[in-house]
């Protein structure tokens, strides 16, 4: 593999690691919410929240294209306080994958934490437990199914993506150029042999990665309160 | 000591409206056809339904009035609910100490050793909930209540996921709850049997309002509102063991006001437990018969009566000793009688129930 390719290989690694970092602290609250409240809203939230399933990534990656650019809303509030726009940078990547994989960390946490039900936080409650220490010592380990799901299809997801980085991010080696980019440019360039090593090397991370979830997942069985 | 409830509690096709002076020790029983607020009172005092404009004070801790609304975790009360709800990631050790490590030490009057002891569940500790029965669960949750010494213990049908003989399993254990520990207990359920068994109070709850309130073996007898606990209208009485009698195979009950055969269940000399008769039992004779085959007669004085439900019928309430009783006879038999306040009479009782 070609000193390129590992850098690509770095660059995947560290966005995927950073963007499920966010989404687990952004995507939390937001699935926490969704499970537990009442207000009609929520539908649209799921919906905005859902829509990155079903959007070309192009179309997302235009739009935070727009938004993170010089004149965009971002971008520019940014220029205009002696900052740098955010487009073709990696934390542009970060902030657009973060909008990409949005779903696959909330949808799990939301149906993991709409399974723990209320009578487990009620008696938690009344055990003496505040807000917060239930969210921890109740919520948080009766969903680690939904937790382990969330981080990895996230992860994986992350991983995978190629329309919104290549508008986004661009194809700058070190900064935004990422592995799927990376076996775009080998194909392009006929150079099969290097584009085989990275895409049969993703496939094969993914399957073992996805595997070991669920071989985990089965383990923690289920339990019913 | 006492505590103090008032709530209104508004929802769309229920609403609950209760004013209640509880006694702040022992069991009172929140009785009552199910739909009739029972569980929102006591969700109420816990403070997991928001009631707002409601008091709520327990043995001079206020709880909530119009300036204050403690939430739940910060209410030193213990919930069982009518699952055992036991935290199924946690083994028993750890759901008992769930609740009790969140209490300041200086609070703890109730160790997690006397709380085991108690429901018998040392052999349990290192056991996940899902390794338990039933029964086991439902002690196990009662233990973590009391674990985390509550000055109130609320107890929402523990025993109604049940099946009969897991029932007789655990009452004992909340027997022994009442007569060991000093921590009032409210205890809502719509079984009699428990209700007879373990209360020495009883609010009686319909439609979101109590109907009735009061100690067990007055509020059972009274007459402007004949509360049936079970199949008939009728009385508990507390008692003890006076004697046995071996070659019969009966016990002497000694209660206010006399003593009763019963059939010997193998308690103890000195043993406390109930007996429960039913008015329909009830005979009454204007002077001791002789050549009967009923074992149980005592004098009484008639206190009043009222009209029964069918017309040929009347409720009689009767004092023997300190204790009240109800006959229930034909309006024919109590007019060759004489009934009249104040009237002295036999009374003959042909069943007596004996209750845990």
């Amino acid at each position: 593999m070609s000193s390129a390719d590992w850098m690509a290989l770095i660059t995947t690694l560290k966005l995927s690691a950073v963007t499920t970092i966010v989404l687990l602290i952004l995507g939390t609250p937001i699935a926490w919410w969704l499970a537990r409240t009442k207000n009609k809203v929520s539908v649209v939230v799921e919906a905005v929240v859902a829509l990155p399933l079903v959007l070309p990534p192009t179309v997302l990656g235009f739009y935070m294209l727009v938004a993170l650019g010089p004149n965009g809303p971002i971008g520019g509030t940014l220029e205009s306080l002696g900052l740098h726009h955010l487009a073709f940078t990696f934390t542009g990547l970060v902030l657009a994958s973060t909008l990409y994989s949005l779903p696959f960390m909330v949808q799990p946490l939301k149906d993991a934490f709409a399974a723990v039900g209320d009578r487990m936080i009620e008696v938690a409650a009344t055990l003496r437990a505040r807000p917060w220490d239930r969210f921890f010592s109740v919520v948080v380990p009766l969903s680690r199914r939904g937790f382990l799901t969330a981080i990895t299809l996230t992860f994986a997801h992350t991983v995978g993506e190629f329309g919104v980085v290549l508008m986004v991010g661009g194809n700058i080696p070190g900064e935004t150029r990422v592995l799927s980019i990376a076996i775009y440019d080998h194909a392009e360039a006929m150079d099969y042999a290097s584009a085989h090593l990275l895409a049969g090397g993703l496939l094969v991370a993914s399957f073992l990665l996805l595997f070991t979830v669920y071989l985990l997942n089965r383990r923690y069985t289920v339990v019913h309160p | 000591m006492s505590i103090r409830a008032r709530f209104k509690l508004d929802y769309a096709n229920f609403s609950l409206d209760v004013d209640l002076d509880l006694p702040g020790r022992g069991v009172t029983a929140l009785f009552g056809p199910s739909g009739s607020g029972k569980t929102t009172l006591l969700r109420a005092v816990a403070g997991l339904e928001h009631a707002p404009g409601g008091t709520l004070s327990v043995n001079g801790d206020v709880w909530q009035d119009a300036a204050t609304f403690r939430p739940t975790h910060q209410r030193p009360l213990g919930y069982v609910f009518q699952e055992a709800s036991l935290f199924p990631h946690l083994d028993v050790r750890a759901n008992l100490e769930f609740g009790q490590k969140r209490v300041p030490q200086a609070q703890r009057r109730v160790s997690l050793d006397q709380a085991v002891a108690m429901l018998d569940i040392g052999h349990l500790l290192g056991r996940k909930p899902a390794r338990l029965s039933g029964g086991e669960r439902q002690r196990v949750s009662i233990a973590r209540a009391l674990a985390t010494s509550p000055r109130l213990l609320l107890m929402d049908e523990p025993l109604a996921a049940l099946d009969f003989a897991l029932k007789q399993e655990i009452l004992p254990y909340l027997e022994r709850l009442h007569d060991e520990l000093d921590i009032p207990v409210l205890y809502v359920s719509h079984a009699p049997d428990e209700v007879a068994r373990l209360a020495d109070h009883i609010v009686v709850m319909e439609g979101g309002r109590a109907v009735a309130a009061g100690p067990l073996t007055d509020t059972l007898a009274r007459l402007d509102l004949p509360i049936r606990l079970g199949e008939d209208a009728g009385v508990v009485l507390d008692a003890v063991v006076a004697a046995r009698d071996k070659e019969w195979h009966l016990a002497h009950m000694e209660f206010a006001g006399g003593r009763l055969w019963v059939r010997d269940h193998g308690l103890p000399v000195g043993h406390r437990a109930r007996v429960r008769i039913l008015a329909r039992d009830v005979s009454l004779a204007r002077a001791p018969t002789t050549g009967t085959s009923i074992l149980n007669t005592l004098p009484a004085v008639v206190v009043n009566s009222v009209d029964d439900a069918h017309p040929a019928l009347t409720l009689v309430k009767l004092r023997v000793g300190e204790s009240p009783l109800l006959a229930r006879l034909t309006r024919r038999s109590a007019h060759a009688l004489e009934l009249a306040p104040g009237r002295m009479v036999y009374v003959q009782i042909k069943a007596v129930a004996l209750i845990g």
